[in-house]
């Protein structure tokens, strides 16, 4: 497009010769209000075209011209041979003014006001000079931090919609000021017979909080305030705050708001039953006017107590506790939730109801004890994001890169010991990332990115685990040069295919790095097999993708908890296994006729699709015959599905992981081991590793 | 799809810029050069709104809007007025008429957009 302001030049002097046949015409026929519409218009034109281009000159001078033009319109002066005269030298002035603008002789600013001067005098005295173009938008409030509630009662008119406004715009206005609940009052809406579809029944509260000052809300209603009834009322601010998080009380509003007299509310206040559902009964007001109320109740309650925990900045609502002492109440609290099994499954022997109900409510309770004391031990990850910050300062620098870090869910919560366990793997993660993946400053810029690279550090909940993602904008992983040195170094024949993400899988195996230098930063020896040792240890799983030349992303899973897990209980001969929940998908059975169909290869129909299937007496080498009928426990473990063939499937069971001895600790396809309620050990299965171990054998 | 915005101006700089600071935000944008051009082209197809200046020739804001109230498929379809002046007779003037709401010139093109979000979303 045209620079405008080009745009408005031309047009301007087309105007302006326009202006000047016009002028001619109106000293021959001085009485043609068709001609002196014409000389408005152009003056109108160039004034506003002007004060938006930034000809502000231009634009006032022409305002002083066309107010005494207006009035020539509207017949309260008569066109003269001397005003025309003044016009005349008036658009002269105005062209040179033009002419000024793009780089002709300085325009005469003397000769301006003299014309000016020359025009106003022709002007009544009453002249209203401040209607000049005022000047476009508004200062913003300084001060805007302060939250304010306020209750807004929008009632249009019922003909809004004929003038082309749509209420909902307003309300999706309204909702992007702040925290805001809409509260539509519908008693006026008629019966589908009597209804105008062309008119507005309804009517609308809204609870808004918001920094914006009160004329913010108004400036939503601008079009409207004439046809509308709205009322807007401050009901809270924090200077208004209060020692506790409680509200008015549900009749005070309405009565606040004159949707009911005091009187009609002792009337039903003698009868007991929440306040709401009696007035609603008693029809004093309706549903939807209690509704409202309740909204703003509840917004304001919530406004406050966050307020409150804000102005007690966290700290006086929490104490320090030692770890060790947290640590200790978890280990009670998994032996408590051992002996409460115990405790069921007895009180199920007995058949004694009275010892059964005890034992249901001792379960609730206990199940409800493991949550919230797993809960204190929640962490927010942030508090690892902040150093990694630091770490990627310093790095860059000492490399001559230029990087940003960015962080995303640092408020999302992990286990205690998980964090701290992750603190290592990441940092590693992160140093590869500056050192291999952001490339050096020219080099990014050669390549047609940005000097600055960028790591996103970002952690969301999934289910019942984590996922931390890291993700950097650099060159990306190298396919060939993985696949090259894997080959040398014999992980890989020199002809095996490997799909992309088995190639990156290759960076997991050990010693293996690819950085054609060592430097103090990263390739001491201490691959990604390290990283992914520990993020295994902590039942998680780790996954990397890459584009060449756009960056890579891993993304490393990881458990909410270590301590305690849902798991299913199954069962393989006289032996019980646990299996952790979160990656159990369903189960079902297995004949020994499925398993004559499928011609020994271990696979099951699960609806459409055949899923691989793991026998898990055969693996375990567990002697004795199968039961006729088997059950498969289908597990997905980065969507991938796989069944674990078992003799029966028990139940769901609250698992307190206990850590193997020191000699089973690397025993392939154990994660551990717990404590049945009859005081047998059960097993925890490896899912994730046993399903490589299959992939291996296959 | 993107909505569609007819708007209608004498001056062909304002009528640029407000055509580029709408098409920038993803709207289209058809031109009118008076408020005959811009009624009978909103008679040949429907429009998400109207933008109009008041003063032009041929057939001036107010009675654009007024012609365009009386066809059955603008009667809700909003019409945001673009005067440059900024009395109180105007906004009776053009809301007697049928505008939706109004601008007044001179506007910077974020001040706009912000109008046409409260008209059309």
């Amino acid at each position: 497009m045209s620079n405008p302001h080009e745009a408005f030049r031309e047009e301007a002097y087309e105007l302006l010769t326009s202006l000047e046949s016009s002028l001619l015409e109106l000293e021959e026929s001085p009485d043609d209000l068709e001609i002196v519409g014409a000389v408005f218009r152009a003056m109108h034109t160039i004034k506003g075209s002007g004060a938006m281009f930034g000809f502000d000159d231009i634009s006032s001078f022409t305002h002083d011209i066309e107010t005494v033009y207006d009035l020539v319109r509207n017949g309260e002066l008569a066109v003269t041979g001397a005003l025309v005269s003044l016009s005349l030298a008036a658009r002269d002035q105005i062209k040179a003014m033009l002419d000024a603008t793009c780089g002709g002789d300085s325009c005469d600013a003397t000769r301006t006001e003299e014309l000016r001067g020359a025009f106003r005098a022709l002007l009544p005295v009453k002249e209203d000079a401040s209607a000049a173009a005022p000047g476009p938008g508004k200062v913003a409030n300084p001060a805007a931090a302060l939250q304010r509630t306020y209750r807004i009662r929008f009632r249009p008119n019922r003909e809004i919609a004929l003038s082309g406004t749509n209420p909902l715009c307003l309300l999706n206005e309204l909702r992007e000021l702040g925290k805001c609940q809409v509260v539509a009052q519908m008693d006026d809406v008629p019966p589908l017979a009597d209804l105008d579809p062309e008119q507005t029944y309804a009517y609308w509260d809204v609870i808004l909080t918001t920094g914006e000052d009160i004329d913010a809300i108004k400036d939503v209603f601008i079009f409207v305030e004439d046809d509308c009834h709205i009322q807007i009322d401050l009901i809270d601010d924090e200077e208004l705050l209060g020692t506790d998080s409680s509200y008015k009380k549900l009749g005070d509003i309405l009565i606040e708001r004159g949707d009911l007299t005091p009187d009609a509310l002792q009337e039903v206040l003698r009868q007991q039953k929440r306040v709401g559902e009696m007035l609603v009964e008693a029809k004093v007001v309706s549903p939807s006017k209690v509704a409202s109320a309740l909204a703003e109740q509840q917004q304001v309650k919530e406004i406050r107590s966050q307020q409150q925990q804000k102005q007690q900045g966290g700290d006086a609502a929490s104490i320090r506790v030692p770890a060790d002492r947290l640590d200790r109440l978890v280990d009670l609290v998994g032996e408590m939730v051992t002996i409460q099994s115990r405790l069921s499954q007895t009180a199920l022997g007995r058949e004694d109801a009275e010892l059964i109900s005890i034992a249901e409510e001792v379960e609730r309770l206990t199940a409800e004890l493991r949550d919230n004391t797993l809960n204190i031990r929640m962490l927010p990850i942030g508090t690892t994001f902040s150093k990694f910050k630091r770490l990627v300062r310093d790095l860059s620098q000492e490399l001559g890169k230029e990087i940003e870090l960015t962080t995303a869910g640092a408020d999302t919560e992990l286990d205690k010991t998980v964090i701290e366990k992750l603190n290592d793997p990441l940092v590693h993660i992160i140093r590869n990332s500056i050192d291999h993946g952001i490339e050096a400053p020219e080099k990014r810029e050669a390549a047609g990115k940005k000097r600055q690279g960028t790591i996103r550090l970002a952690a969301i909940h999934s289910g019942d685990s984590v996922i931390i993602e890291i993700v950097d904008d650099g060159a990306g992983l190298n396919e060939e040069a993985i696949r090259r040195k894997a080959v040398e170094k014999g992980l890989v024949g020199e002809q095996e295919l490997l799909s992309r993400h088995e190639v990156f899988q290759l960076i997991f195996a050990a010693g293996f790095s690819t950085a054609e230098k060592v430097t103090g930063v990263s390739g001491r020896g201490v691959g990604m097999d390290v990283v992914k040792r520990a993020i295994e240890a902590l039942r998680g799983s780790i996954d990397i993708d890459s584009v060449a030349g756009q960056g890579t992303t891993i993304r490393v899973r990881i458990p909410l908890t270590l301590a305690i897990i849902d798991s299913l209980l199954v069962a393989i001969g006289e032996d019980c296994y646990v299996i952790p929940l979160s990656i159990v998908e369903e189960c079902i059975e297995l004949t020994r006729a499925d398993v004559a169909a499928s011609h020994g290869r271990n696979l099951v129909r699960v609806r459409d699709r055949l899923v691989p299937y793991v026998h898990l007496r055969d693996e375990f080498a567990i002697a004795g015959p199968p039961p006729e009928i088997e059950q498969v426990v289908i597990t997905a473990v980065n969507g991938n599905q796989v069944g674990f063939v078992v003799d029966h499937v028990i139940g769901e069971h609250q698992t307190v992981i206990k850590s193997l001895g020191r000699m089973y600790r690397d025993v392939q396809g154990l994660s551990g081991a717990t404590i049945l309620g009859d005081g047998k050990v059960a097993l925890i299965l490896d899912i994730p590793q046993l399903i490589q171990r299959a992939e291996q054998l296959a | 799809m993107a909505k569609t915005i007819l708007a209608a101006d004498d001056s062909r700089s304002i009528l640029q810029m407000v055509s580029f600071t709408l098409k920038g935000a993803g709207y289209a944008v058809v031109e009118a050069g008076d408020g005959q051009a811009a009624l009978d082209l909103a008679k040949k197809q429907p429009f998400a709104l109207v933008i109009t200046d008041l003063n032009m020739p041929r057939m001036d804001g107010i009675t654009l809007i007024q012609n365009l109230r009386t066809l059955p498929s603008y009667k809700f379809t909003p019409i945001l007025m673009l005067t440059t002046e900024a009395g109180e007779t105007f906004k009776t003037k053009g809301k007697a008429a049928g505008a939706t709401g109004w601008l007044v010139k001179p506007f910077d093109p974020e001040k706009l957009l912000g109008v046409v979000k409260k008209l059309i979303g």
